[in-house]
C-alpha cells in the first residue's frame, strides 16, 4: 500500500501563496483537502506557509479524519506564529473534544495540549477536564499526557484546576495504558517540581506491579522507571518488589529488561539474605549477556550500562567474558564499549584468553581501537600482578610488528607499567630502546624518557639517547621538554660527573624519591556517583555515566507568583559543603580510562549549576552567600527535631536559632541513619519575616553512616524578606548529593534578634513610654509562666538580652520594667507583672512597631517557660 | 525520573530533514540539521558515531539509521535511551508494514501518512502505540482510505494490544518455524574463542476470534518440575525471551508458554543456548604468498554433522588481498569465484552432506610494487553461511501447540526446524 503523495511537492511557477490560497476557499471538498496536503508538503520541504493560516483553518470543521488531521498539524507548526488567529480554531476544538468518536475527542486534546499559546490553553481546561473522565480508554490515556502538556505551559493553571489529583486518580483506572500514561505525566511533573507531587506508596506501589502485567511494552517502561523511585520499607517489601518484577526480564523488548534489572539491583540494597542476593544476581546475567544479540545502538546503551552493573556487582557477569569479545562486524563504538568491560572482567583466571584477543584487536585496522587494545593490555598488566610478566611479552611481540602506533602505544603503557612493578622488568628496556627513532607522538616520547631518565644507571648509554631528544628540545612540546629535564636531572644524579656531592645528595632526595605506586583504575567511578547511576540505568544519565544535573537542559517552570520581583535576582547558588561527587564523573587516569570513542559527553556541571537551581526556583532566593573558612563546632543541649529520620529516608535533621556573641546562628545537626555516605549538604531558607539567609558556607563534612554532625551556621538578617504579615514561620529546605531535597519549617525566636544594645536608662525609658500613643500598648498573659525568683528571672532575661529597670510592688505582685530592642532600632518596653511563685505572668508592653508585638509575646513566653 | 524526546527527525543520507514531527517546541529542525549534518561530516561514517551523541546546547541526539534514511531524536532530558533507540527501530518496523520498504522516497510518497503514524506512535516525546498492524486499522494509506472509522480498535488500549477481534479465517492454521542460528568465532590456532547458538521460534497464525495458545517444549525444567519421565532429550535454555503476548508471571510461575498470538508473522520467543557445540562446518585455509608475486589459497571444508542431514547453500568466503589479480580456482565440489568487491574469494556449494571433505584451490597475482609504508592489510576472517533443514543444534522440539477458541474450531499446527549459520568466523593467522 504505497501512496504517491510526492506530487504534492511539485509547485507552479507563478505564485504558490495566492493559488494555494484560492484551491483552499474551492467549493470543492477533494480540491480543498488536495490544497490542504499541498500546504503541508511546503510546510515539510521548510517553505513558510503561515499566510495562510485563516484558509486553512476554514478547513477545519470537515468530516473527513485525515484532512481534520492535517489542519490541526497545520495548526500545531504555525498557531505559535499566529497567536491572535489561533483563536479561531478554539470552537472547533471544543466541539471536536465531544464528538461521538473518541479518535476525534482524543486528537483534539491532544493537538490542544501542543499549541503553546495561551489564549488556545484557557480553552484547553474544561475539554480536559471531560476528557479525564472520558468513557473511552483511549481518550484517557490521551488526556493523561495533555495533564503534562499543560503544567509544562502553565502549572499553576494545572494545580488550580485539580488536574494533578484528577492524574492521581488515574493510577487507579482500570485500563492499564491509561495507569501507564498517567505515570508518566505524574513523573514528569515531579521532574520539573520542587513539591513532592508523585508519591508512590505502598498502595499505588500494588496498583502499578498490576498494571506492570498488563500494559503495552512502553508503557511497562513508564511504569518501572517511575518504580525507581520507590524506596521499600524494609527486605521483605523488597524482596516482595523484586519478585513481581523478575518475569519482565525475560520480555523481548531490551528497555523492559533493563528498566527491571534497575529495579531488581535498587532493591537488592535493601535485601539481607545472601542466598536471594546470590540467586537475583544468577537471574540477571542471562537477560544481561541476552542483551548483546540485539541491534548495535541497543547494545551500545546495554554496555555502557553494563560497565556500570560490574563495577558494583562484579560476581554477575564474572563468568561470561567470552560473550565480550570482538565480532568482526561489531561498530566500533560496540567494539570501543566491549573493550572497557573486557577490562574489568579480566581476571587471573582468564587473562590468558583476554590477551590473545587484545592481540588480535592490535592487529587490526582502526587506529583507535588498536590503540585502546594496547592500552588494554598495560591496563590489565596494572591489574593483574601475577599475569603482567604476560601482558609485557605481548606487548613485546607487538612492538615487533614494527607499526609505528602500536609501539608508541606500547612505550606509553609499559612506562606506566614500570610505576606499577619498579625493579621488575627492566630488562627489556634494551628492546625498548631499539624503536627510539620511530617515536613522534609526544606523550609516547615522553614516556620513553620517561624510562631512560628513571633507569639511568643500568642503560650503558643513556646520554647518549638523552642528547639525541636535546637537538630538537627547543621544537618539542611542553610534556616532552618537561620530562627532559627531568630525566637530564635524573641521569646527572645518577651517574654524576663531578660536583658537590651535598649537594647531590640533597636533589636526589627530592628528584629520585621514591614514587607512589600507580595502581589499577579500571572500576573508577566514585561509589555514591555509581550508585546514582545505577538508579538511572538505560537513560541517558548511564550512557554518560553522568549524573541527570550535567545535561539536562530542560527548562524548568516558572516560579510561583510570588516570587516574580524576585525572577531576574534569583541566581542564587547553594551554600555548598565540602562534595566529592562532581569531579568524579570525569574518569582521568594515566593509563586512558577516557574512552576513545569519538562521543561527545557532556561536561560535568560547574559548581553552581548552569540551570536556575531548584530551591531557587521555589523559593526566590536572592541572597548571596559569603563562604565563612572555620567551621564553628557547637555543643550543647540536643536541639529539636525538625525532620524525623522517618520522613528524611533515615536522615534526621535537628535545628535552632541561637543568639551567640551578638550574633545570630542556626544550630544544626544532622543524624545519617543511611546506609551511605551523604556529602555536600547545601541549605536554604525561604523569604521570611526577618529576611533571615545563610551568612556563609553549611561546613558539614561527608557522613559516614551511622554517624552525626553538628554545625554553627553563621546567620543573615534583612536579606530576604518577605512581605506580609510578620510571622515566625522559617521554611528551610536542605539537600545533599544522595538525597532528594528536604524541606521542613521551623520557627524564629524573635529573641534571637534581641541585641546587646537594648538596655534603656530610666529616664529614657519614661519619656519613651510616655511618647507612644496608648493605641501601641498591648498587653497578654502568660497563665503557666512561673517567676520563682526576682533575681533569677531578671538574670534570666539579661542573658537573652532583656534588661532589667526597675520595679515596684503592687499589693502582693511584683512588677518589672524592661527594655528590648531588635535590629533598626525598634525598642520593645516591657511591664512584667507576676506573684512570686504563683502561675502566671502578664506581659504588658509599649512599642513603635505594633506588628511585631504578636512575635514578641511568643518570644517572652519562651523565655519565661 | 522521566523523560521524552523533544522532536523525531526523518533525515536523508546527507543529514537533511525530510519530514519531522516536534513534539515540545524546546529544539528546532534547524537546529538538529546543523546539528547532525557537520557530525556526519565530520567522520563521513555514520559506523564510527556512538548512536548517542551530545551537544554543547543541552541537547541529545539519538540516532539509527536504515537504508538511505536516518531516524533521530533530540531531546532534553534524561530520557529512557534503551527505549527510544528500540522505538526508534520499532518505527522502521511500522514504516516497513505501510510502504514495504522504508527509504528516502518512500517517504516522501506517504508523507500524510507518516505525519499521522508519528502523532499516533508517541505523544508528547513518549512511545506510545507501534503494532503495525493494529495501527493499520485506523490509519490507513489512500489507497485503502475509507470514510472515518468510528473509534479506534480496542486493541489500542487494551490488555491485549497486538490483536483485534473479529478476526475470521476459513481454514484456520499456525506454522511454526524453529529457526537456530549458530555463532561461532575460532581463533587462527583452531581453538573456539566462543560459540552459542540463538533460537527464534517464528509463528504465522491464521486464526480467527481470540485464540487461547499453549506452546509444549522439550524443556528440562518444565519436565522434570512435572516429574515426567522424559523420554527422549531435554534441553536446557540459557535465556528465554517472549514476545509481549506470552503471559510472562504464568511463566516464571510453572514454566507453562501460554498466549493470544498476534495475527500473522510474528517471533514468539527467541533464546540462547551457550553451551560449547562442535562447529557444523569446519574451514582451514592454507595462505602461501610467494614473495611479492602471487599468492596461493588452498581450503579445506568438512562438515562435522550426522550423514543423514545435508546442509545447504553453503557458501565460504575467503578474504584475499584488495589487490589480487588474475584467480585461477579449482574446486572439488560446488564453484568458486573471485568477489573483488567483498576483497575475497567465495566459494558456494549447494549440497553438503554430513561427514565429507571438499576442497578448493586459488591461485592469484600480486602486484610486484607495493607501497613503502602500506597500511597494515584489513584482517578480515573467514566467514561461513549455511542451512541445515530438519536439524537444531540444540535438540528442542516442539512437544504440542495447544489452540483453544471458543468457537472450537481445530487448528493445525505446521511445525519445521531449521538451523543456520549466524555470525560464523574462522579467524586467520
Amino acid at each position: 500500500m504505497s501512496g504517491h503523495d510526492s506530487k504534492y511537492f511539485s509547485t507552479t511557477k507563478k505564485g504558490e501563496i495566492p493559488e494555494l490560497k484560492e484551491e483552499l476557499n474551492s467549493q470543492y471538498k477533494d480540491k480543498r483537502k488536495d490544497a490542504v496536503k499541498k500546504v503541508i508538503a511546503a510546510m515539510t520541504v521548510g517553505k513558510d506557509v503561515s499566510s495562510l493560516f485563516t484558509d486553512v483553518v476554514n478547513c477545519m470543521q470537515t468530516e473527513n479524519l485525515e484532512l481534520k488531521k492535517l489542519v490541526y498539524l497545520y495548526l500545531i507548526n504555525y498557531a505559535k506564529s499566529q497567536p491572535d488567529l489561533a483563536i479561531l480554531a478554539v470552537n472547533t476544538f471544543v466541539k471536536d473534544s465531544q464528538d461521538p468518536n473518541p479518535l476525534i475527542r482524543a486528537l483534539a486534546v491532544r493537538t490542544m495540549g501542543c499549541i503553546r499559546v495561551d489564549k488556545i490553553t484557557e480553552y484547553l481546561c474544561d475539554p480536559l477536564q471531560r476528557c479525564l473522565k472520558d468513557d473511552d480508554p483511549y481518550v484517557r490515556k490521551t488526556a493523561a499526557i495533555c495533564v503534562a502538556k499543560l503544567y509544562d505551559i502553565n502549572a499553576e493553571l494545572v494545580e488550580d484546576r485539580g488536574f494533578l489529583e484528577a492524574l492521581k486518580d488515574l493510577i487507579s483506572d482500570n485500563n492499564p495504558m491509561v495507569v501507564a500514561n498517567a505515570v508518566a505525566a505524574l513523573a514528569e511533573i515531579q521532574d520539573s517540581s520542587t513539591r513532592p507531587i508523585f508519591e508512590i506508596t505502598s498502595h499505588t506501589l500494588s496498583k502499578l506491579l498490576t498494571a506492570l502485567n498488563e500494559c503495552t511494552e512502553w508503557g511497562q517502561v513508564f511504569i518501572l522507571d517511575s518504580l525507581s523511585r520507590y524506596k521499600a520499607a524494609d527486605a521483605r517489601e523488597a524482596e516482595n518488589i523484586v519478585e513481581r518484577v523478575t518475569p519482565r526480564l525475560q520480555h523481548a523488548n531490551c528497555a523492559v529488561v533493563l528498566s527491571a534489572v534497575k529495579i531488581i539491583l535498587l532493591q537488592m540494597e535493601l535485601i539481607t539474605s545472601t542466598d536471594v542476593v546470590r540467586n537475583l544476581c544468577k537471574k540477571m546475567a542471562p537477560p544481561l549477556v541476552t542483551l548483546l544479540s540485539a541491534e548495535p545502538e541497543i547494545q551500545y546503551v546495554a554496555l555502557r550500562n553494563i560497565n556500570l552493573i560490574v563495577q558494583k556487582r562484579p560476581t554477575i557477569l564474572a563468568h561470561e567474558i567470552k560473550v565480550f569479545f570482538c565480532k568482526y562486524n561489531d561498530p566500533i563504538y560496540v567494539k570501543m564499549e566491549k573493550l572497557e568491560i573486557m577490562i574489568k572482567l579480566a581476571s587471573d583466571r582468564n587473562i590468558d584468553q583476554v590477551l590473545l584477543e587484545f592481540k588480535e584487536y592490535a592487529t587490526e585496522v582502526d587506529v583507535d581501537f588498536v590503540r585502546k587494545a594496547v592500552r588494554a593490555i598495560g591496563r590489565c598488566a596494572i591489574k593483574l600482578e601475577r599475569a603482567a610478566e604476560r601482558c609485557i611479552s605481548v606487548l613485546l611481540e607487538l612492538i615487533k610488528i614494527k607499526v609505528n602506533y602500536v609501539v608508541q602505544e606500547a612505550i606509553i603503557v609499559i612506562k606506566d607499567i614500570f610505576r606499577r612493578y619498579p625493579n621488575t622488568y627492566e630488562s627489556i628496556i634494551a628492546t625498548l630502546c631499539e624503536s627510539l627513532d620511530t617515536l613522534d607522538e609526544p606523550e609516547a616520547k615522553a614516556s620513553m624518557i620517561w624510562i631512560i631518565g628513571e633507569y639511568a644507571e643500568r642503560i650503558d648509554n643513556a646520554d647518549e639517547l638523552l642528547e639525541s631528544f636535546l637537538e630538537t628540545f627547543p621544537e618539542e612540546p611542553a610534556l616532552v621538554q618537561l620530562q627532559l629535564l627531568t630525566a637530564t636531572v635524573k641521569l646527572f644524579l645518577k651517574k654524576p660527573t663531578e660536583g658537590p656531592q651535598q649537594m647531590i645528595q640533597a636533589a636526589k632526595d627530592v628528584v629520585l624519591a621514591e614514587k607512589p605506586v600507580i595502581s589499577d583504575d579500571s572500576n573508577q567511578l566514585d561509589s555514591s556517583l555509581l550508585d546514582d547511576l545505577l538508579a538511572n540505568i538505560s537513560t541517558l544519565s548511564s550512557v554518560y555515566h553522568k549524573p541527570p544535573e550535567a545535561f539536562v537542559s530542560r527548562v524548568k517552570t516558572a516560579p510561583r507568583a510570588d516570587d516574580e520581583e524576585f525572577a531576574d535576582t534569583a541566581e542564587t547558588g547553594y551554600s555548598e559543603s565540602p562534595s566529592q561527587g562532581v569531579d568524579g564523573a570525569s574518569p582521568s587516569s594515566s593509563a586512558g580510562t577516557s574512552s576513545n570513542v569519538p562521543v561527545k559527553q557532556p561536561a560535568a556541571p560547574a559548581a553552581p549549576a548552569p540551570m536556575p537551581d531548584l530551591l531557587g526556583d521555589l523559593m526566590g532566593m536572592d541572597n548571596s552567600i559569603v563562604p565563612v573558612d572555620e567551621p564553628t563546632a557547637p555543643s550543647g543541649p540536643p536541639l529539636p527535631v525538625l525532620l524525623p529520620s522517618t520522613t528524611g529516608q533515615g536522615l534526621q535533621i535537628s535545628a535552632q536559632l541561637v543568639r551567640r556573641d551578638g550574633q545570630i546562628f542556626y544550630d544544626i545537626s544532622f543524624d545519617n541513619g543511611t546506609q551511605t555516605v551523604l556529602d555536600g549538604f547545601m541549605i536554604q531558607f525561604n523569604k521570611n519575616t526577618f529576611g533571615l539567609a545563610a551568612g556563609g558556607a553549611l561546613q558539614v563534612s561527608p557522613l559516614q553512616p551511622g554517624t552525626s554532625a553538628r554545625t554553627l551556621l553563621p546567620m543573615v538578617a534583612f536579606q530576604n524578606l518577605s512581605p506580609g504579615a510578620p510571622s515566625s514561620l522559617l521554611q528551610v529546605a536542605v539537600k545533599n548529593n544522595q538525597q532528594p531535597v528536604w524541606y521542613f519549617n521551623d520557627k524564629i525566636p524573635m529573641h534571637a534578634f534581641f541585641g546587646e544594645d537594648g538596655k534603656m536608662e530610666r529616664t529614657s525609658f519614661l519619656e519613651a513610654w510616655k511618647s507612644l500613643p496608648d493605641d501601641n500598648e498591648f498587653s497578654k498573659e502568660f497563665p503557666s509562666s512561673v517567676v520563682s525568683s526576682i533575681d533569677a528571672t531578671v538574670e534570666h532575661l539579661a542573658a537573652s538580652n532583656v534588661f532589667f529597670i526597675a520595679k515596684r510592688k503592687n499589693s502582693n505582685k511584683d512588677v518589672l520594667y524592661m527594655s528590648a530592642k531588635i535590629p533598626r532600632g525598634i525598642p520593645f518596653l516591657i511591664e512584667l507583672t507576676a506573684a512570686v511563685g504563683v502561675p502566671g505572668v502578664k506581659c504588658a508592653v509599649k512599642t513603635p512597631n505594633k506588628e511585631m508585638v504578636a512575635l514578641f509575646f511568643e518570644a517572652m513566653e519562651s523565655l519565661l517557660k | 525520573m522521566a523523560g521524552a524526546v523533544s522532536a523525531l527527525f526523518l533525515l536523508d543520507i546527507k543529514g537533511r530533514v525530510l519530514v519531522w514531527r516536534d513534539y515540545r517546541g524546546d529544539v528546532s529542525a534547524l537546529q538538529a540539521e546543523r546539528f547532525f549534518t557537520k557530525l556526519l561530516d565530520k567522520e563521513g561514517d555514520s559506523e564510527a558515531h556512538s548512536p548517542v551523541v551530545y551537544d554543547d546546547a543541552g541537547v541529545t541526539y539519538m540516532f539509527i539509521q536504515h537504508n538511505n534514511v536516518f531516524l533521530l531524536t533530540a531531546s532534553r532530558q534524561n530520557c529512557n535511551a534503551a527505549s527510544i533507540l528500540l522505538f526508534l527501530h520499532r518505527v522502521v518496523d511500522v514504516f516497513k508494514h505501510y510502504f514495504e520498504e522504508l527509504e528516502e522516497e518512500s517517504l516522501r510518497d506517504n508523507f500524510v501518512v507518516v505525519y499521522e503514524l508519528l502523532d499516533e506512535m508517541m505523544d508528547f516525546g513518549y512511545p506510545q502505540y507501534t503494532e503495525a498492524k493494529i495501527l493499520s486499522e485506523f490509519i490507513k494509506t489512500d489507497a485503502y482510505r475509507m470514510e472515518v472509522s468510528q473509534r479506534p480498535p480496542m486493541a489500542v488500549t487494551n490488555a491485549v494490544s497486538w490483536r483485534s477481534e473479529g478476526i475470521r479465517y476459513k481454514k484456520n492454521e499456525v506454522f511454526l518455524d524453529v529457526v537456530e542460528s549458530v555463532n561461532i568465532l575460532v581463533n587462527s590456532n583452531g581453538q573456539i574463542v566462543r560459540s552459542d547458538v540463538v533460537g527464534a521460534l517464528k509463528m504465522r497464525t491464521y486464526l480467527s476470534g481470540m485464540p487461547e495458545c499453549k506452546l509444549g517444549l522439550n524443556d528440562r525444567v518444565l519436565l522434570e518440575a512435572q516429574g515426567r519421565a522424559t523420554k527422549g532429550k531435554a534441553i536446557d535454555l540459557d535465556d528465554i525471551k517472549f514476545h509481549q503476548c506470552v503471559r510472562l508471571a504464568r511463566f516464571e510461575n510453572d514454566r507453562t508458554i501460554s498466549f493470544i498470538p498476534p495475527d500473522g508473522s510474528f517471533d514468539l520467543m527467541t533464546y540462547r543456548l551457550s553451551t560449547q557445540v562442535k562447529p557444523l562446518i569446519w574451514v582451514e585455509a592454507q595462505i602461501e604468498k610467494h614473495s611479492r608475486s602471487r599468492i596461493e589459497l588452498m581450503v579445506k571444508a568438512r562438515s562435522q554433522f550426522k550423514e543423514r542431514s545435508t546442509a545447504t547453500n553453503v557458501e565460504i568466503e575467503v578474504p584475499v588481498p584488495s589487490d589480487a589479480t588474475n584467480p585461477n580456482i579449482r574446486t572439488s565440489m560446488g564453484s568458486a569465484a573471485y568477489a573483488p568487491e567483498r576483497d575475497a574469494m567465495v566459494w558456494k556449494v549447494k549440497s553438503f552432506p554430513g561427514g565429507k571433505d571438499y576442497m578448493c584451490r586459488a591461485e592469484f597475482s600480486l602486484p610486484s610494487i607495493t607501497a613503502e609504508e602500506a597500511a597494515p592489510e584489513k584482517k578480515a576472517p573467514i566467514r561461513v553461511k549455511f542451512e541445515i533443514p530438519y536439524f537444531t543444534v540444540s535438540g528442542i522440539q516442539v512437544r504440542y501447540l495447544k489452540i483453544i477458541e471458543k468457537s472450537g474450531y481445530q487448528a493445525l499446527p505446521w511445525v519445521r526446524y531449521i538451523t543456520m549459520a549466524g555470525e560464523y568466523e574462522l579467524r586467520l593467522i
